[in-house]
């Protein structure tokens, strides 16, 4: 079913949007449309040099791009073992990678004439990049962002609204990222002449996957050319964490085909995959469809989707982008989990070690780092992306540290 | 192949007049009571049932339909209970149509070949899969037509003449058509433009079009039995039910009728708009 080069894992996916036997379009007839539409107007785009030229101009002055490639020298010693080097990735602005797709989105959306951008949010650094880029553009930007995440994570909402942003609490369900989804997709099936969906991850129907993919890329991309200028060769490792998984896939995907680079990804094990209380779709779900594309996610024996758990909302959701599932079920990226408790010790430990405050979200692939990196060799290059600063968190670790005097 | 669907508008059009269909999600407040309201639905004038499969992300649905899925959830219900509410009913009922509605992921993991038999097994008659478009017919449509099961598919305002012979290709037993974009029991339709959408999907088919989305009381039903050969009623019917219930949320005496009365006064507004002799 699949006429991708066997020879290569980056030339997915194939015309309908699959990854194997992952991804698809799996949505309501009101927004398959909608769906082809925007599949057309991506493809026409991405091979558009004026796109691309647009693109490139606003990521270097406005978003700040390339993020530094930055030796984490003292995290390095501390540990003993590979020498790491953090993508600083939450040094754009709005504090998160998110920004870098949701530029590609907006820019397409004006493209085809769109005025009006909905968009789901967890941790609120999607929301935030939404809102800004549409402040930026004279969009208006409404953002569903579930209840429970608008509590914990009020400093973005704050920001949200000083954007000119809407942002509506959702009630329904777990009250977290995958039902802002859903509603964000309600909202989209009842305002389909007007409204552009901007999605937050590599998730979704196709074309979501792949073009949030695109536009995650350049992480990976600069990596490369940063590695080679620095260190005359590319990275042994790479390591990210995963909830959706846009940032790590930005990363990865550049990798792929260098059979002699050992990739990462990270998911958040909250309590621990054994005590069901998770979000660690590949080592605690199986294939199932949501979100219009199959993939691994959390549910019970009747495909009923469960609750995920895990103290960073970023990574708070029962599923994964479709590619990951993918490169999973082949083997080529290796999936490991980061409970609550390591990443609260790896937000500290990069702290008070680097200065620099991570968010929880790659929090929890430093945790991996901790424990990869001492038992490698002192010439083994390590990238960790760094996807996200921590000021949004500060709350939040402060709580499950008993404060901070 | 015919299918009771078919007979059933066949009939209905025998008569003059639409059918109607009537939506009531499988196993809310609990699967006893929506056994005993499925079954007494076609005497209150139902001519097809369509009980809707819960699952915990309805991203298609509005609030009432997504209430009414959390309730049943909450009360047990899951894909094998909504089979054997089937087989119960059919053994006081073999004409009446029954059609299961919902998304694709609780079918996907009961395992699609052993659904379409046990679904088969247990007399249902056609499947609407919200998030299954002809772009993944290989999923469940195509399988399930080869069972002997109708797949109904919805067409929306969305859906332009280029995209509706796509749409139209593997529907069988009846095209819904969907006169608002949005989820259910949201917007409330152009009434006279109902007319018009289904004349423009019968240029493409022959199956009868059954119109949905909107239909709250006799007077909407009758607005729309006009220019349809079916009227889809759903949200009303959930709201009822919802609004039958305890402090608790559970089930009253006054549950089962309250449902009836609302379904006998739609038949009652179905059957007024005699259609003009085609």
């Amino acid at each position: 079913m699949n006429a991708q080069n066997p020879n290569s894992f980056r030339n997915g996916p194939d015309e309908t949007g699959h990854f194997g036997n992952f991804g698809g379009r799996f949505v309501a007839e009101t927004l398959m449309p909608l769906i082809l539409q925007l599949d057309e107007a991506y493809k026409v785009a991405k091979v558009d040099p004026e796109f691309q030229a647009e693109m490139n101009s606003y990521l270097a002055h406005y978003v700040g791009r390339p993020s530094p490639l930055y030796f984490a020298e003292r995290l390095t010693e501390h540990l003993g073992g590979a020498k790491i080097y953090l993508k600083r990735d939450e040094l754009n602005h709005t504090g998160a990678h998110k920004v870098n797709n949701v530029l590609g989105q907006i820019m397409l959306a004006r493209r085809m004439g769109k005025k009006r951008i909905i968009a789901e949010t967890g941790a609120g650094q999607h929301g935030v990049a939404t809102a800004t880029l549409c402040a930026r553009f004279g969009l208006q930007c409404v953002v569903y962002m579930g209840a429970v995440d608008v509590e914990r994570q009020k400093p973005n909402v704050f920001r949200m609204k000083m954007l000119g942003a809407e942002v509506v609490p959702v009630q329904s369900g777990s009250k977290t990222l995958k039902d802002a989804m859903n509603e964000a997709l309600r909202d989209w099936v009842t305002n389909v002449a007007d409204t552009f969906y901007c999605i937050g991850t590599v998730a979704g129907p196709h074309p979501y996957p792949a073009m949030v993919r695109d536009f995650q890329s350049v992480i990976g991309r600069e990596t490369r050319e940063q590695m080679i200028e620095r260190e005359g060769r590319l990275p042994d490792s790479l390591i990210a964490c995963i909830g959706g998984g846009s940032n790590a896939i930005g990363l990865f995907h550049p990798f792929l085909d260098d059979k002699d680079v050992e990739i990462y990804g990270v998911e958040a094990a909250g309590h621990g995959v054994s005590s069901g209380l998770h979000a660690a779709s590949l080592t605690g779900g199986r294939p199932g469809v949501l979100h219009g594309n199959r993939t691994y996610l959390l549910m019970n024996e009747d495909g009923q989707i469960i609750d995920a758990h895990s103290i960073s909302a970023g990574l708070d959701y029962p599923g994964i982008g479709p590619e990951h599932s993918w490169l999973h079920d082949v083997g080529r990226v290796k999936y490991i989990s980061a409970t609550d408790t390591e990443a609260l010790a790896a937000f500290q430990l990069l702290s008070k070690l680097e200065g620099i405050i991570p968010a929880l979200e790659p929090s929890h692939a430093v945790a991996k780092v901790i424990e990869i990196a001492p038992k490698l060799p002192k010439d083994h290059l390590m990238v960790v992306n760094l996807c996200g600063r921590g000021d949004k968190d500060i709350f939040t670790v402060a709580e499950h540290l008993g404060g901070m005097d | 192949m015919t299918t009771r669907i078919d007979t059933r508008f066949a009939a209905c059009a025998a008569e003059g007049r639409a059918a109607l269909v009537t939506f009531i999600m499988g196993g809310d407040p609990d699967p006893a009571t929506s056994l005993a309201l499925i079954k007494a639905l076609p005497k209150a004038g139902a001519d097809l049932i369509e009980i809707g499969m819960p699952f915990t992300d309805p991203m298609a649905d509005g609030p009432a339909i997504q209430a009414a899925g959390v309730r049943a959830l909450a009360a047990g219900m899951s894909l094998k209970k909504t089979l054997e509410t089937v087989t119960e009913f059919r053994k006081s009922d073999d004409a009446t149509p029954i059609i299961l509605m919902g998304y694709y992921n609780p079918i996907f993991i009961y395992g699609v070949d052993r659904f379409l038999v046990d679904a088969k097994a247990a007399g249902v008659d056609g499947l609407i899969v919200v998030d299954l478009p002809p772009e993944e017919d290989a999923e469940l449509c195509k399988p399930a037509l080869e069972a002997g099961l109708n797949f109904i598919r919805l067409a929306t305002p969305t859906t332009d003449d280029k995209r509706l012979p796509k749409v139209l290709q593997n529907t069988s037993g009846f095209v819904y058509y969907v006169s608002v974009t949005g989820i259910t029991g949201s917007a409330i339709p152009d009434y006279s433009k109902v007319t018009g959408a289904v004349a423009r999907i019968k240029n493409h088919t022959k199956l009868p079009v059954a119109v949905g989305f909107g239909v709250k009381n006799a007077d909407t039903a009758e607005a729309i039995a006009k220019g349809a050969d079916g009227v889809v009623v759903g949200t009303a019917l959930v709201e009822a039910v919802r609004t039958s219930l305890d402090k608790d949320g559970k089930a009253t005496a006054k549950t089962i009728d309250a449902v009836t009365a609302l379904v006998s006064d739609i038949a009652a507004g179905v059957k007024r708009a005699r259609k003009q002799a085609a």
